[in-house]
């Protein structure tokens, strides 16, 4: 198991030396550049920030440079925002950004498991077709239509909640875009609890606990959930590493000081060291996630365990 | 049960809505002005950034030698200079700082600060991007390419601690105008000496807590991409007449996010509206709906080496069939259509030409040899936000109905929208430009040769020639007509068709005092209060 783990260390750390270097060149493709501003800057200007900051040395010179200082945990420092470190705007966005997708997936759990289950245990009911109607509602309707709708709602027409903002200690300026971001991954869960809770329900096992005169509720809960799960958990991982990598959209709705807007305002401005710093989290974090999720199925479904 | 929990939670929002005010009721009560910023500050260094949004916070954090007039653009109103002095021809100033000027940390604002900030942008090694705007000093231009490298040659001198010496390179009658532009604010020696050399580059001296100015307001909080908020500096020299206790500038990169955090109640001003709200908030909301012109002018940029617009007749023919009377009526609502290239500003008032005429348009592209349009080759024209899409679509129908020319539109991202331009690869752009400070130069230099906003591949050495004899002129009325001569010599040519004049069109609390129209919308944060 250990040995298992390790491995999979191993390999993430070789995908993230991958993803740099893919980057680092890609970047240098973009027919952009930071310097590049409404008002032109004189060349000889133009010239000695480029100097300042080395993007007059060879690309490969570049390169090493990068991947030296990299090895010794510098991301080196932003090129739009000049003066400010690549380790410093992640330390001070990526907790929004992390915050945010927390409350945003456990809203979507509280929300889109009990769905599905309920949605199952009632099949083909009004509650199922209630249930799964609101899912794809929630799966068809991008955010950019609801947050805007919500918060208008709340926001001007209530004054309840604020329309935009974030405030780490105070859940009135989470709840709107966490919902509007967790709502997708909501109605997703709804589904997936669905349809793997209406698979367990249909086995033998369950069968002969109803001969046997066990309660619905005990069926349910006790003999069904851990199986009926594995769908859903299989999906919360990847989706936990998205949701908590930033989203652009949320965080321009409501303006919200995350990653996501730094992440697309660096690939306008071909920021590469912002650009390779984002990517890298990303990349780390969905590493994590997949290993976690492998876990999780393991402790989940006991038969994975003898054969792995 | 769920019925209890949503029953429950609807009564614990509502219990929350009742004793909780608006954040503008909370800020009216402890005089703080919330303003919508746009997006987050580059930096707060005043020789390192090129930005309004920039440059709304660094005007309350720092003052120039002349200060702005809330009400009036063309008056001067003293700032850290208490009056100022200058020969006949303009070129020789005298400034007389008031001795009772501080930084916002105690020390007095001396002479010499004003030169240690010209020296510092001008040095080559600090790569100052906005380092231009001090040109007009003598020497300025060849300290800063280095071409030489003493500085005391350069038009700068403190002849005691409170008196300022510039020689200007030509007469610069505006100059006290000039001097409320943030390039010409001056930075403490004693502070950024502190934190690095006088030309090393975003240093911690401009960071919170460092940064030290000498304006009405001093840093108070500064959260990344979250809000920066200054408070009342107590060693202002004028801090008795300052009307706030505070300011907090929230980046809202999303102008429709800013509109409803506005009506939401979380803000005293927006920075912007977006033109399709226009309409809506002038009905339901006429008592917030802000609309006032602002020097600046939307156009289409012709790269003018392209066969077809190397020839002035279809440039003309071009700018004949734009219907700008419709365009601003329709699509950018709020904005004048251009009668000229400059905007109205002071006691300069060009000719004005520009008019919608498409049989002359479509007589004069015959001439050119593209009868009916025929023959032309097919363009396109490059836009890089979403909101110049409309117009630019009502331009590509109005060219192909008056003149059967085609033209697509092609949307690209900020840099390359820009490198394109700069390089001189792409056939036309639809672009703006706003002014620095309020002199028809802000509007006219950028068309000479060689000048990096030019981007045209036009040069015209009567225009050129026209610019330089207004600059040898120090009598204002003489040079606003050598200045309307070179304006018609453009607008003969055309290698821009200028489409409409900028409005500001923003969203505004009526307890906000102390705010009027300003043409460069300059608003001195000193002079505001709140009164609701």
């Amino acid at each position: 198991m250990i040995r298992q783990i390790l491995n999979r260390l191993g390999q993430g750390l070789l995908v993230l030396f991958v993803l740099f270097t893919l980057t680092f060149f890609l970047v240098r493709l973009l027919p952009t550049g930071p310097f590049k501003t409404e008002r032109a800057i004189p060349e000889h200007i133009q010239a000695k920030m480029e100097a300042y900051y080395g993007l007059d040395q060879p690309l490969l010179v570049q390169y090493q440079r990068r991947l030296t200082n990299l090895v010794s945990g510098d991301l080196g420092s932003s090129l739009r925002l000049e003066g400010r470190e690549v380790g410093e705007i992640i330390r001070q966005s990526f907790p929004v950004s992390l915050q945010l997708g927390l409350v945003a997936i456990m809203l979507a759990i509280a929300i889109g498991v009990p769905l599905g289950i309920l949605a199952a245990w009632r099949k083909n009911s009004l509650i199922d077709y209630g249930a799964m109607a609101l899912a794809m509602v929630g799966i068809c309707i991008p955010s950019f239509v609801i947050g805007p709708l919500l918060a208008d709602q709340f926001g001007r027409r209530l004054e309840v909640l604020p329309a935009m903002g974030w405030n780490p200690f105070s859940p009135v300026y989470w709840l709107l875009p966490a919902f509007t971001l967790g709502l997708i991954s909501a109605a997703y869960l709804s589904r997936l609890t669905r349809a793997g809770m209406l698979e367990t329900l249909n086995q033998d096992f369950v069968r002969t606990a109803r001969a046997k005169g066990v309660g619905e509720a005990r069926i349910l809960f006790r003999h069904c959930l851990r199986g009926g799960l594995i769908p859903a958990v299989a999906y919360i991982g990847p989706a936990f590493a998205a949701v908590i990598s930033g989203s652009l959209v949320i965080e321009s709705i409501f303006a919200i000081p995350g990653l996501g807007t730094h992440f697309i305002k660096a690939m306008e401005t071909g920021d590469e060291p912002v650009i390779t710093g984002v990517v890298l989290l990303y990349g780390s974090l969905i590493t994590l996630a997949n290993i976690a999720t492998d876990l999780l199925g393991l402790w989940l479904n006991p038969r994975l365990r003898t054969t792995g | 049960m769920l019925r209890r929990l949503l029953a429950s939670g609807l009564l614990a929002l509502s219990a929350a809505s009742c004793q909780k005010q608006t954040e503008v009721e909370r800020a009216n009560e402890a005089g703080i002005l919330l303003v919508g910023n746009s997006a987050e500050p580059k930096a707060l260094d005043p020789q390192l950034v090129t930005g309004v949004i920039e440059s709304k916070i660094i005007g309350a954090l720092f003052e120039g030698l002349v200060a702005d007039d809330p009400e009036d653009d063309s008056a001067l109103p003293p700032g850290t200079a208490a009056s100022w002095d200058h020969n006949e021809d303009m070129t020789e100033w005298v400034f007389q700082l008031r001795p009772e000027a501080r930084w916002s940390d105690g020390h007095t604002v001396t002479a010499h600060d004003f030169v240690f900030a010209y020296h510092r942008m001008l040095s080559p090694d600090l790569a100052a991007p906005y380092a231009e705007m001090l040109y007009f000093i003598d020497k300025a231009e060849a300290y800063n390419k280095a071409e030489i490298d003493d500085f005391t040659q350069v038009g700068v001198r403190a002849t005691d601690d409170f008196t300022l010496e510039l020689r200007l390179r030509e007469p610069v009658p505006f100059l006290p105008s000039l001097t409320r532009h943030y390039t010409w604010f001056p930075v403490p020696e004693h502070v950024v000496r502190r934190f690095g050399d006088m030309t090393e580059r975003f240093t911690d001296w401009s960071e919170h807590p460092n940064l030290v100015g000498n304006g009405p307001f001093q840093l108070k909080e500064w959260r990344f991409h979250d809000v920066i908020e200054v408070e009342r500096n107590p060693h202002y020299w004028n801090a008795a007449d300052v009307g706030l206790n505070g300011i907090r500038f929230i980046p809202i990169e999303n102008p429709y996010t800013e509109a409803r955090a506005f009506l939401a109640g979380q803000l005293h001003t927006t920075y912007t509206l977006p033109p399709d709200l226009i309409d809506t908030m002038a009905e339901d909301y006429p008592e917030f709906l802000r609309q006032e012109p602002y020097v600046g002018t939307t156009f289409f940029r012709l790269n003018t080496t392209r066969p077809g617009f190397d020839d002035p007749k279809v440039r003309q023919a071009m700018s004949l069939s734009i219907d700008r009377e419709a365009l601003c009526e329709h699509i950018l609502e709020g904005y004048t259509p251009a009668r000229t290239f400059t905007p109205k500003m002071g006691t300069y008032e060009p000719e004005p030409v520009l008019d919608f005429d498409p049989e002359k348009a479509r007589k004069l592209l015959a001439d050119a040899g593209f009868p009916g349009g025929k023959g032309f080759p097919r363009y396109s024209m490059l836009i890089s936000r979403p909101a110049a899409r409309a117009s630019a679509e009502a331009v590509q129908a109005m060219w192909r109905e008056h003149l059967g020319i085609l033209v697509d539109i092609q949307n690209m991202d900020w840099g390359s929208y820009i490198s394109a331009q700069q390089s001189l690869e792409f056939d036309l752009a639809s672009a703006g430009w706003i002014g620095d400070y309020l002199d028809p130069t802000t509007f006219l230099n950028m068309w000479t040769e060689g000048n990096g906003n030019n981007n045209t591949g036009w040069h015209n050495d009567r225009y050129e020639e026209l610019l330089k004899q207004a600059a040898l002129q120090a009598d204002t009325e003489a040079r606003h007509r050598l200045l309307a001569e070179a304006e018609a010599v453009l607008m003969e040519e055309q290698p821009i068709l200028p489409v409409s004049w900028y409005s500001r069109n923003y969203l505004h609390r009526p307890e906000v005092k102390g705010w009027h129209p300003l043409l460069l919308d300059n608003h001195p944060w000193s002079a505001i209060r709140l009164e609701p």
